[in-house]
């Protein structure tokens, strides 16, 4: 219970100072990657969040979705092409309506959680499908990202966009390590173990989980924001259906829960496979994938975040 | 009966005629009690008898079908387990709910954390549990009063799922007195613990109850341990008291013995010796 | 008058195929708690072996009803090979652990399972319309349909009184439903329940490549035909109740008329009125239409 900054989370902050700092010497393709990597580990950071609390989301593309076409419609229908607007925009937009789904979430669990959850993506999904305005199926573009006012073009702008995406990172990081220390976000393990108890303790369940599905969603929508700019397009089925969700599951499974680091390198390492996958062989992807899954689930039910954490189980000397 | 009405005046706790029924079992037909502040009530009754059912309903877990029960004169017959876990009612269980996953520190650091925010430990901690650097000393004093109190200190970084059963009813009844209830609900404290811990537990319980100054009702089957530390019984039958009173009247009493202790699994008083 | 009956016709059509799916789904649940999203798997399976069959029997030149019967055997070819592969291989690993982490398991198996017919059959689609083709239509209320349609109903009509008569009139269905109630007191009693999970979750597969055959000759059988059938025969069985038989009848008839609705008056809401239909059951009756809730005992 020390207040000084956990050992792991350090290294990554120092990692994503180190990555602010060399972004210009990287690759072209290391930058549009890790830009990926952590707009998704920033929804599954949200995903962790709901586990830690024993919920499994199959619909958190939702929020991916809606931060991403908040963000993109901001830029491409009304002009306003700030990256943190756009942002900005996205949480505001992903977490009102985690707010207010979340007084009727928070009634839910297990598999009826995890399937409620998938509906209403689902209906977002076929919202966006029929939307011709915003492209139907084909989505539609996004134009040049300024920040503050400043044109980025080619190669400036993918830089600040992987630079936005890791100052977002170590803030979203350090805060939610922050709230898990604070007596509502300790009662999160508490609620997956015993509701029963957290309730004749006198603390409300119900707030809990929905405090907890509030900033899922928001950082979903943030997560959705960022990978519509590093991406430069949305379209509903790759960000709004349910395999989307389930890929977002994969590397929350991947992650674990146990620390605020593992969902951006467990996102890294989706990422990164896929990338291999889609150049090597893309018919035995998704075997893969399962397969992984199915190990994880097997002999690492913790995920990486096992491996990481586990050192400070040990009695303190 | 006419004992529990004439008590009532100086009840911290009173029911007033609790009826529950499931289907054809009658679980409380009609149960008026008042209960003295500071007072220390052992519960009795062979299993179906209504013990745990008047537990249940004192905290908010069933509702009577009909009835009152005041806490302090207000009525909390229709509160929530919450609310009245908030108002000062805690509980224990017969199968301690603990948190499997979590250690025992952060068990009872879970509870802390609750209790400071419900503002139950005093004014001086942060209400909303901010990291300052006065709460996070509190806290660690706390943390410190329990373990001791509780006899966990050794168990400290131990998952509570590996702990041993005796210790699990300390976690577990520790829980419930984080938050310093006025009045706390024991349902059988020493069942599955072996018969030479019994007393070791109890004692550890009720000194710490003494301490801080609880109202302690306590569900029990073991009549060594009702006659050794209840200053008050109430035998069930059937949904029902049948007897009230100091543990030497009611264990003597004909119907007590013949549908309480007789058909119990407990020895008769006195039959076991320890020292 | 005439568009209402075309709705109504159209709903039933729709709520057949539906249940068809959706009755194997619901019968692993409610006996082994397990949703199976390796379910659309299995009926894109039994979609693209009815397609090899009927492929096969057709250029073979046998008698042309035969392919009717080459549905029935890809289904259960398909049913009796993966059925006890899936569920001894890997299930019977994980029983005891948490429903989530079931959810997970097929989940990973539907991601591989996806592969595995991708790599099978390679990425063209197949077109089964030999037993469309040999019924012909027929003319209701002015209204030209497909006789197959009405197969598909009559297949989903025969499974729902099959499985209700041989879960509620024959000793081995009271025998199942005794484990469903106490799995341990059922073991104490000499049952072999790890059979009937085996042998449930044969009869389950089996179910999922029926509703993929069954439907082959209606469609392109192409990729991920899986994908989606999965999340529809989700929302059946979450609005009947998981578990329930009846509930995945009911579930399937609320949906079959709800898209049939929407397909013939407002077209826009198509895609998201089934999950819409969900929700709003889960708003007021968290445990589906027919289940019933749980209270914990402490």
């Amino acid at each position: 219970m020390s207040k000084r900054l956990d050992p792991a989370l350090a290294v990554f902050l120092a990692l994503l100072a180190a990555l602010i700092a060399f972004a210009a010497w990287l690759p072209a393709w290391a930058q549009s990657l890790l830009s990926i990597a952590l707009a998704t580990g920033m929804v599954v950071l949200g995903l962790t969040l709901l586990m830690r609390t024993g919920l499994v989301s199959f619909g958190q593309s939702l929020y991916l979705c809606l931060g991403a076409y908040a963000a993109g419609i901001l830029n491409s229908k009304y002009g306003v092409t700030d990256m943190i607007i756009a942002v900005g925009a996205g949480a505001l937009v992903a977490g009102v309506v985690a707010f207010l789904l979340g007084f009727l979430m928070a009634t839910y669990r297990h598999i009826f959680f995890a399937t409620l959850s998938l509906a209403f993506s689902m209906i977002l999904y076929g919202l966006l499908v029929k939307s011709a305005d915003l492209g139907s199926t084909d989505g539609f573009n996004l134009t040049a990202p300024t920040i503050m006012g400043i044109k980025l073009e080619g190669a400036l702008s993918q830089r600040y966009k992987l630079i936005l995406g890791a100052v977002l990172a170590a803030i979203a990081t350090i805060g939610l390590w922050r709230y898990l220390r604070t007596p509502l976000g300790r009662l999160a393990p508490a609620i997956r173990d015993n509701e029963l108890r957290v309730e004749y303790m006198g603390a409300s369940v119900r707030h809990a989980v929905h405090v907890k599905y509030t900033i899922a969603g928001l950082l979903g929508g943030i997560g959705g924001a960022l990978a519509a700019l590093a991406v430069g397009h949305i379209d509903p089925d790759s960000m709004a259906y349910w395999t989307v969700s389930g890929e977002l599951v994969f590397i929350a499974v991947l992650s674990g829960s146990a620390s605020v680091i593992a969902p951006f390198l467990a996102a890294a390492v989706f990422e990164t496979l896929r990338m291999l996958a889609h150049d090597y062989s893309p018919n035995t992807w998704q075997l893969s994938l399962g397969a992984a899954m199915l190990l994880l689930i097997l002999f690492l039910p913790g995920g990486l975040a096992s491996v990481l954490v586990r050192r400070s189980r040990e009695p303190a000397p | 009966m006419s004992t529990a009405s004439s008590r009532s005046a100086a009840a911290v706790l009173q029911a007033r005629n609790l009826r529950k029924q499931f289907g054809a079992v009658t679980a409380a037909g009609d149960i008026s009690v008042g209960i003295e502040r500071l007072s220390v009530t052992g519960l009795i009754g062979s299993n179906g008898a209504g013990k745990t059912t008047f537990v249940n309903m004192i905290t908010g877990y069933l509702k009577p079908d009909s009835g009152t029960i005041e806490f302090d004169g207000r009525d909390i017959t229709t509160l929530t387990p919450r609310a009245i876990t908030r108002l000062g009612i805690a509980r224990s269980f017969q199968i301690p709910q603990l948190y499997d996953a979590l250690s025992v520190e952060e068990n009872i650091l879970v509870a802390l954390g609750t209790a400071a925010r419900n503002g139950q430990l005093g004014p001086a901690t942060a209400p909303r549990g901010q990291a300052s650097r006065l709460a996070r000393q509190q806290e660690e004093q706390a943390l410190a009063q329990i373990l001791s109190q509780f006899q966990l200190r050794d168990y400290r970084v131990r998952l509570a799922r590996v702990l041993p059963q005796g210790v699990r009813k300390a976690l577990d009844i520790a829980l419930a007195m984080v938050a310093r209830p006025q009045v706390l609900l024991l349902d059988e404290p020493t069942s599955g613990v072996s018969s030479e811990e019994k007393f070791a537990i109890m004692d550890m319980i009720m000194t710490a109850l003494a301490q801080q100054g609880v109202t302690t009702l306590f569900v029990e089957h073991d009549m060594e341990v009702v006659s050794r530390y209840a200053q008050r019984v109430l035998a069930f039958y059937d949904g029902r008291v049948i007897a009230d009173g100091e543990p030497k009247r009611v264990l003597q009493d004909d119907d007590v013995r013949r549908y309480v202790v007789g058909m119990s699994h407990a020895a008769p008083a006195g039959a076991r010796s320890h020292a | 008058m005439q568009q209402f009956l075309a709705v109504l016709i159209d709903a039933v059509n729709y709520a057949s195929w539906l249940f068809i799916v959706a009755s194997g789904l619901t019968l692993i649940y409610g006996v082994m708690r397990i949703l199976n999203m390796a379910h659309g798997s299995l009926y894109a399976l039994g979609a693209y072996t009815a397609a090899s069959f009927v492929g096969f029997w057709s250029t073979h030149g046998y008698f042309p009803a035969g392919v009717f019967l080459m549905l029935i055997a890809a289904a259960v070819t398909v049913g009796v090979i993966m059925g006890p592969l899936i569920e001894r291989g890997l299930l019977r690993l994980l029983y005891g652990k948490d429903e989530i982490v079931l959810l997970l398991a097929t989940y990973a198996l539907f991601l591989i399972l996806e592969d595995v017919i991708k790599l099978g059959w390679g990425v063209d689609a197949y077109y089964v319309s030999q037993p469309y083709g040999l019924l012909g239509n027929v003319t209701l209320a002015g209204l030209s349909y497909p006789l197959y349609s009405f197969v598909v109903v009559g297949v989903a009509v025969a499974i729902g009184v099959g499985l209700s008569w041989v879960l509620n009139g024959t000793q081995r269905g009271k025998l199942l439903k005794a484990v469903i109630h106490d799995r341990e007191v059922s073991q104490t009693l000499g049952i072999n329940v790890s059979r009937y999970y085996m042998v449930t979750f044969t009869v389950g597969a089996i179910l999922a490549a029926i509703g993929g055959a069954f439907t082959a000759p209606q469609i392109s059988v192409s990729l991920g035909i899986g994908v989606e059938v999965i999340v529809l025969a989700f929302a059946v069985v979450v609005i009947g109740g998981l578990g329930s038989l009846p509930g995945a009848a009911l579930g399937a008839l609320i949906v079959g008329l709800a898209r049939s609705l929407a397909v013939h008056y407002w077209p826009a809401v198509e895609l998201f009125c089934v999950y819409f239909v969900m929700a709003l059951v889960l708003v007021f009756r968290p445990q589906g239409l027919f289940a019933a809730p749980e209270l914990r005992k402490i």
